[in-house]
């Protein structure tokens, strides 16, 4: 199937204080269809300009922007009005319409396609089911709190059928507990409805937690993306070890002439096991130099350095256990210090 | 009791009492000169607002940073224009406007009359509180509404004026109190209603009762207006919590 969403060749330039400055340079990327994409990057990175291009908020200086096959800088006016209706958006600040009802506020999509009162009503207050606001319906958005807010205005994403829905910095206003609840209904709808999701935030977590692929956007730029266990596993770029690693890199005390190796998770079980069934089953005591791991799902991310007994045969031992398990992958470093 | 009223005010150093309290007691007269007082200036308010309301609309959404930027040329005239209007002082535009008004009504005389010249002082004024009603809107709300493709015109219609109501009926109340005091100076020249008893009647004749009781009614006048404005305002407010 073709991706949904096909950026290529996409350069924005903003004039500032008469100076062209590229928020965004050459950035080609690729979205599939119901697939919930990640852009991360620190602030500044040109993040939300890249997801206003998407729905052509912001004119590309140069580049395509593809959406359903659909180039978007070549419509006209008027066939951009429709194109976006199948795009939809939510924000950091909510951005609802405080003089309207939260019912109000999720038909205002359908009253400009010219949809029947009653009908928009009928399908607003479903909506406001699906995001478990039923009883708010006449609430006015000042009576809400930040995460009611929210779900009022994915509610009113939703309600023209998009097949994209675009969040920027969707949580970043909300507190820790309120950002899963709202994640877990992103995904939720993801899910059901099947809408192809791109997430934009500069939160590990938020990443981590709902999405399956991710894109590092540094000073305009694709850093690295892959899936999003590749990246956070194993990052490449400086820009993702940044990411990945906000502390710096962990560097401990360290036995001298012992080897060193990096061990990666990609997703299979806890690093403690390994530890342990490597004490177990080969009888060689690793020494844990650094870890920086995650668990998604139950499942194991990231990376940890060991430190291999100064034993050349135990070493290698080890080593080769390590090798034959599952989603690990093992690699030497040369040189440590500490 | 008129002659105890009569001995009051006399004490206070007030001369033709009688004849003022005469004047004061036809309550059918006094009674339309309130009508005049108001209906001159509410009909100049809602002209101004059919020529001022697209104006101030077209302040805000035409700038370069705007929804749909029009060109700096025009905007200059129209900024230029607005602020010429509002630098005349009242009465010297009144004079300008006569052959305006002459054209238009056929007569520079009169209560109705000073709807032209009050209309052509107003119009700039409310284009100004429109526009900064407007600019209290938050700019990503409209960005939202633009992503969910909106028009330009739907935006001014269904987001921008709904969303700034509340800005928009103060303003029109300010606008109302301000031409209802320019309409009393209109009396000066020629208008009709309190602001001509006062000046001719109180003033010139040195009728000072009268001149008192007139700027009393038309204190009342405006606090009401004032009232029933900030009233309407709050309520039509959703962002407070009531
Ligand atoms: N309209 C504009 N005019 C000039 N420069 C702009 C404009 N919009 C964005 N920029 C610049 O482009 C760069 C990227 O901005 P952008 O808002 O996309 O960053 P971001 O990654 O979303 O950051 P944040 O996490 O803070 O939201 C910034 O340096 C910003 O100053
Ligand atoms: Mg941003």
């Amino acid at each position: 199937m073709p991706p949904i969403i096909s950026i290529e060749h996409l350069t924005k330039t903003f004039q500032l204080d008469g100076k062209p400055f590229n928020a965004l340079s050459d950035v080609s990327l690729e979205v599939q269809q119901g697939e919930i994409f990640g852009i991360i990057g620190l602030s500044g990175a040109g993040k939300s300009t890249l997801v206003r291009c998407i729905n052509l908020l912001e004119a590309p200086t140069s580049g395509t922007v593809l959406v359903r096959g659909q180039e978007l800088t070549k419509l006209s006016a008027k066939e951009l009005r429709l194109a976006r209706r199948k795009i939809s958006m939510i924000f950091q600040g909510f951005h609802l319409l405080m003089q309207r009802t939260c019912l109000q506020n999720v038909c205002f999509p359908l009253e400009l396609q010219g949809v029947a009162k009653n009908k928009a009503r009928e399908r607003a207050l479903e909506l406001l089911r699906v995001v478990g606001l039923e009883e708010k319906a006449n609430s006015y958005p000042a009576q809400l709190s930040g995460g009611q807010k929210q779900r009022v205005a994915i509610a009113r994403a939703l309600a023209t059928d998009p097949d994209v829905l675009l969040c920027d910095e969707a949580t970043s206003a909300l507190d820790p507990k309120t950002t899963r609840e709202i994640l877990s209904l992103i995904r939720d709808i993801n899910k059901r409805l099947g809408v192809t999701v791109v997430v934009i935030t500069h939160d590990m977590k938020v990443i981590e937690e709902i999405c399956s692929k991710v894109v590092i956007l540094n000073q305009g730029n694709i850093a690295e993306s892959g899936t999003v266990e590749e990246v956070f596993s194993n990052p490449k770029s400086e820009a993702g070890r940044r990411l990945v690693y906000p502390g710096g890199m962990p560097a401990l005390h360290l036995l001298k002439d012992s080897r060193v190796i990096r061990v990666a998770f990609n997703g299979g079980t806890a690093y403690q096991p390994l530890i342990a069934s490597l004490a177990i089953d080969c009888g060689v005591k690793a020494n844990i130099l650094g870890a920086d791991t995650r668990n998604i799902d139950g499942k194991a991310f990231g990376t940890m350095l060991l430190g291999l007994p100064e034993d050349e045969t135990e070493a290698n031992r080890a080593l080769q256990y390590i090798r034959s398990q599952p989603n690990v992958t093992v690699e030497e470093v040369q040189d440590y210090h500490a | 009791m008129l002659e105890s009223l009569t001995v009051f005010f006399e004490n206070l150093g007030i001369v033709k009492v009688p004849e003022q309290l005469e004047y004061l007691s036809d309550l059918p007269n006094l009674l339309f000169a309130v009508w005049e007082t108001l209906y001159a200036p509410l009909a100049a308010t809602l002209f101004a607002y059919v020529i001022g309301l697209p104006l101030g609309v077209l302040l805000v959404t035409g700038e370069k940073e705007g929804i749909r930027p029009l060109p700096p040329v025009f905007m200059r005239v129209l900024n230029t224009l607005i602020n010429l209007l509002r630098s005349v002082p009242f009465l010297i535009l009144m004079v300008l406007v006569f052959p305006l008004s002459r054209l238009i009504l056929g007569t520079t005389i009169g209560t109705t009359a000073t709807i032209i010249p009050l209309t052509v002082a107003a119009a700039p004024y409310v284009a100004r509180l429109v526009e900064a009603s407007l600019r209290e809107m938050d700019r990503g709300v409209i960005e939202a509404a633009q992503s969910m493709g909106c028009s330009t015109w739907q935006i001014i219609t269904r987001v921008m004026l709904p969303e700034c109501k509340p800005g928009l009926i103060n303003g029109a109340t300010n606008a109302a109190i301000t031409i209802l005091s320019y309409g009393a100076m209109a009396g000066a020249i020629g208008g009709g209603g309190l602001g001509s008893i006062a000046l001719m009647r109180g003033h010139a004749r040195n009728q000072r009762l009268v001149l008192w009781v007139a700027v009393i009614i038309l204190v009342v006048l405006v606090q009401i207006i004032q009232t029933i404005g900030t009233r309407l305002t709050v309520r039509s407010d959703k962002r407070i919590n009531k």
